[in-house]
Formats: structure tokens, C-alpha cells, sequence
């Protein structure tokens, strides 16, 4: 008789749907008195060290159209390299910077903007360092699992990073970099599909 | 910050357990599917660490959708019932701390949103909002009334059937999930095209909530117990040492 292993199985994935705000942003979506504040809307505060930069960005489906009804999600280090996180063991994170920031898009344009700061490089688990990078988690209506990916910047050396160095296809490494759109202010555009589809990870 | 602990990786996401990106007779899906495969990538801080929800940011109302938007303490209209359960790993054990997001439409089947289209009208004491964190044991419980079925623009008829829709944030970034708890015995689950995105029977079984009568409130509202699984994690002797510990 072997000795069973009584593992569970990750309860599958739905689609946020269209009204994924009335849970998650309420205040964004008008309902107001609920919560005091849409969790993940400040990730800094006057004290957060570091260079302020702003990401801002839109979600493109395959025929170019910007979805008006996503949701993005990120979770990025401090500007020393550090997570506010419990499982962060290399040191202490910044505790003026959370990491970690929701915005919904405009309802209008589908336009979504982060106030942050740049983050740090944080190690590979071989111990090189990684570039530094911004994680991403984007649902919407007509996801029907949310889309990981990360962000890199234009302004860095991404040259040896670990993970974009692993990537066969080398043409599409551009996805993941944002564009410069002046000194503190990142575009980062996300296609889910077609001409210039952004890579998605499973990690 | 104190009681730190380095967090080991993430089971492997079973991609086919979960719906496919491209789900044809979930229109929507058409075009907002990646075209090209996932890429497998080793997981780094990155993705293994994750934000703490402190107890501290919920109000007293926050797990009540009944009250939390009523102005004057007026009950939200329909079915009182109260929704609780665990979430677990893939290890079979509980998450603390996990951040559980929830929102449904009203009795009606309609939401309070400005896209929102069905002729159903809205209840001026219901939100449709409401959150929780897990307890040591990974345990959590909402109040609120049971949703309407309501119809959605896709192919000419069809029906969402009731449900409720849950974010849960464990402990790391990867671990995110969003999915729908469904009601037992109800026929329309096995019409939507969106739980038809689920690909096994089995799978879909895991997002039906029981009716559970022994914790049923006499005379108050029935009960529904709903378990939510996150992705396991491996025993962290088992990675390889991040640089500097
Ligand atoms: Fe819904």
C-alpha cells in the first residue's frame, strides 16, 4: 500500500468579468462608504525612498481595441531590491513603500497609471542578478486565467538579465520593456494577442 | 519585520485543469486570448513573495454585504445566507492571512455599476461588495443575500447562473487567483458558457458551494460552505539558497 499524498487541486480560474472594480475598486466604480480607500491605490508616501517614477500604460486586445474593463495588478521591490514581504529575508524593505499597487483602467480609454518608485535588482536563484523589473497580473472580461508578465525598463541594462537572456524567441523581448515617455514616466502597453503580443509567463 | 520566513516555490500551475485562453463559445475570449504558449520561467522573489492585509484595514461591515451599504440599517432585499469555508493549499493546509474579495449582483441579478444594462432594477441598500481575512486556520465567512441569475450579451439567450465572484491573494504574487463560487443543485450551471470554460466536470464541481442546513441560522438565513484551493508550495530545503541567505 502506498502512502497516498492527499494533495488538493487549485480551484480553477473564472474570469473577473466586466464589474471586477465592484469588488476590487469599489470607490473607483462609484461605490463610495464602503471601504475608506481602493486597496493598492498609494503604494508611496512622502517618506518612500528612491527615485519617483510613474508607470502608466493600456491593455490591447488582438484587434488593437483597449480593454476598458481591466484590472492590473503589480508587486515590485523596494528601490534597494527589497520585498515588503514576509517571506523577504535578505533585509528589511522600505516599510514607506507597499510593493504593491491595483489600478483599474479608465472606463474612457482604458488608460491605467501607478505612482512608484523604481525598484531595485533582485537576485535569480543561481544568485545572479536580475534587471530590474515591475511583476504584472492583468484580468479582465474574456481572461479566463489572469496574465503574468513583468516589465523592464528601457534605461537599464537588461543585457544579462536571467530571465529575458532564457527567452528563445529573442524579437519579442521588447514586450517586456517599457518606453520612455519622459524622465520619471514609463508606457508600458500590454497586447493580449497578434502583431507585438506580449509575452506571458507561467511561473 | 519580525517572524520572517523564506518562502519555497510553487507547485507547477496545471494549465489544463484550468480553462483554456481561447474558449470560443465565450465570445469575449476570441480576442483577448494569447495567441502564443506561456512561457515557463523558474520562479524568483518575484513571484514567491507577496504583500501582507493586515485584520486592521477591514471595518466591522466589511463581511457583511447586507448592512455595508444600507443607509440607515436597512437589510439589502433577498435571500439571507451566509457563505463560509476554508482556504487551503494544494497541501491541504490552511492560509492565513489570505485576502478574500468578493461581489455579485443583487436578488434582482443586477449590479451597481454604470455598464451595468439589465432591466432588473438595483437595491438602494445593497453594494454588492464585501472582504475578508483568513483566520489562522485559513478559515473566513461573509453575509449576504443570495445573487439572481441574470442574462449576458452573448449569443442571444444566454443566462449567468447565481453565483458570486472571489479574488483571494495568498501569500505570493503567483499564488493570485480570481474565480466563482455557484450555488448546488442549480440546473443553469450546466448551460453558461463561462463554466464551460472549466474543462472537466470534476472541475467545475470544486466551484459549486454546499448547502449546509446543520449550520443553516434558524429562522435567519441558510448556509453555503465553499472551499478555496491556492497553489501549494514546496518545502523550501528543497530550493536552492537565494544569494545571501
Ligand atoms: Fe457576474
Amino acid at each position: 500500500m502506498m502512502i497516498p499524498l492527499n494533495r488538493r487541486r487549485e480551484s480553477p480560474s473564472q474570469t473577473a468579468g466586466p464589474y471586477v472594480h465592484i469588488g476590487c475598486v469599489p470607490n473607483f466604480c462609484g461605490i463610495e462608504g464602503v471601504y475608506p480607500h481602493d486597496l493598492g491605490d498609494t503604494m508611496v508616501n512622502d517618506q518612500t525612498k528612491g527615485e519617483r517614477i510613474t508607470v502608466t500604460g493600456t491593455t490591447f486586445d488582438g484587434t488593437g481595441t483597449p480593454l476598458k474593463d481591466a484590472m492590473v495588478e503589480i508587486w515590485q521591490a523596494d528601490a534597494a531590491g527589497l520585498y515588503n514581504s514576509p517571506s523577504e529575508i535578505r533585509g528589511t524593505a522600505d516599510t514607506n513603500f507597499t510593493g504593491w499597487g491595483r489600478k483599474a483602467g479608465d472606463y474612457a480609454t482604458g488608460e491605467w497609471n501607478f505612482e512608484t518608485v523604481k525598484p531595485g535588482a533582485v537576485p535569480f536563484p543561481d544568485g545572479r542578478m536580475q534587471a530590474p523589473h515591475i511583476s504584472f497580473w492583468i484580468v479582465a472580461r474574456g481572461i479566463n486565467l489572469g496574465l503574468q508578465t513583468r516589465m523592464y525598463f528601457p534605461d537599464e541594462d537588461n543585457s544579462t538579465d536571467p530571465v529575458l537572456t532564457r527567452i528563445e524567441h529573442q524579437n519579442r523581448v521588447p514586450t517586456l520593456v517599457a518606453e520612455q515617455v519622459d524622465a520619471s514616466t514609463y508606457r508600458f502597453n500590454i497586447r493580449l494577442q497578434g502583431e507585438g503580443e506580449t509575452i506571458f509567463f507561467d511561473f | 519585520m519580525s517572524n520572517r520566513k523564506p518562502a519555497g516555490g510553487f507547485f507547477m500551475r496545471d494549465t489544463a485543469w484550468h480553462p483554456p485562453a481561447l474558449t470560443p463559445q465565450y465570445k469575449t475570449s476570441v480576442a483577448r486570448s494569447p495567441s502564443r504558449a506561456l512561457l515557463s520561467m523558474p520562479q524568483t522573489m518575484s513571484e514567491v513573495t507577496g504583500p501582507v492585509f493586515g485584520h486592521n484595514i477591514l471595518g466591522d461591515l466589511d463581511n457583511d454585504l447586507i448592512l455595508n451599504y444600507s443607509q440607515d440599517g436597512t437589510s439589502a432585499i433577498g435571500p439571507r445566507i451566509i457563505v463560509y469555508g476554508r482556504v487551503v493549499d494544494e497541501n491541504g493546509r490552511g492560509v492565513p492571512g489570505a485576502l478574500v474579495e468578493v461581489w455579485q449582483a443583487n436578488a434582482g441579478g443586477h449590479y451597481r455599476h454604470a455598464k451595468e444594462g439589465y432591466i432588473a432594477p438595483l437595491d438602494p441598500n445593497f453594494g454588492g461588495c464585501g472582504r475578508v481575512i483568513t483566520d489562522d486556520d485559513g478559515g473566513y465567512e461573509f453575509r449576504t443575500i443570495q445573487p439572481g441569475p441574470y442574462p449576458w450579451p452573448n449569443r442571444v439567450n444566454d443566462w449567468r447562473p447565481a453565483h458570486i465572484h472571489f479574488s483571494i491573494f495568498g501569500d505570493g504574487f503567483a499564488q493570485r487567483l480570481i474565480t466563482q463560487m455557484y450555488f448546488e443543485g442549480d440546473p443553469m450551471i450546466w448551460q453558461c458558457p463561462i463554466v464551460d470554460t472549466v474543462p472537466s466536470r470534476e472541475g467545475i464541481e470544486t466551484l459549486v458551494a454546499t448547502l449546509d442546513m446543520a449550520a443553516t441560522l434558524p429562522m435567519d438565513a441558510r448556509v453555503y460552505k465553499f472551499d478555496i484551493v491556492l497553489r501549494g508550495r514546496r518545502a523550501t530545503i528543497f530550493e536552492n539558497r537565494m544569494e545571501g541567505t
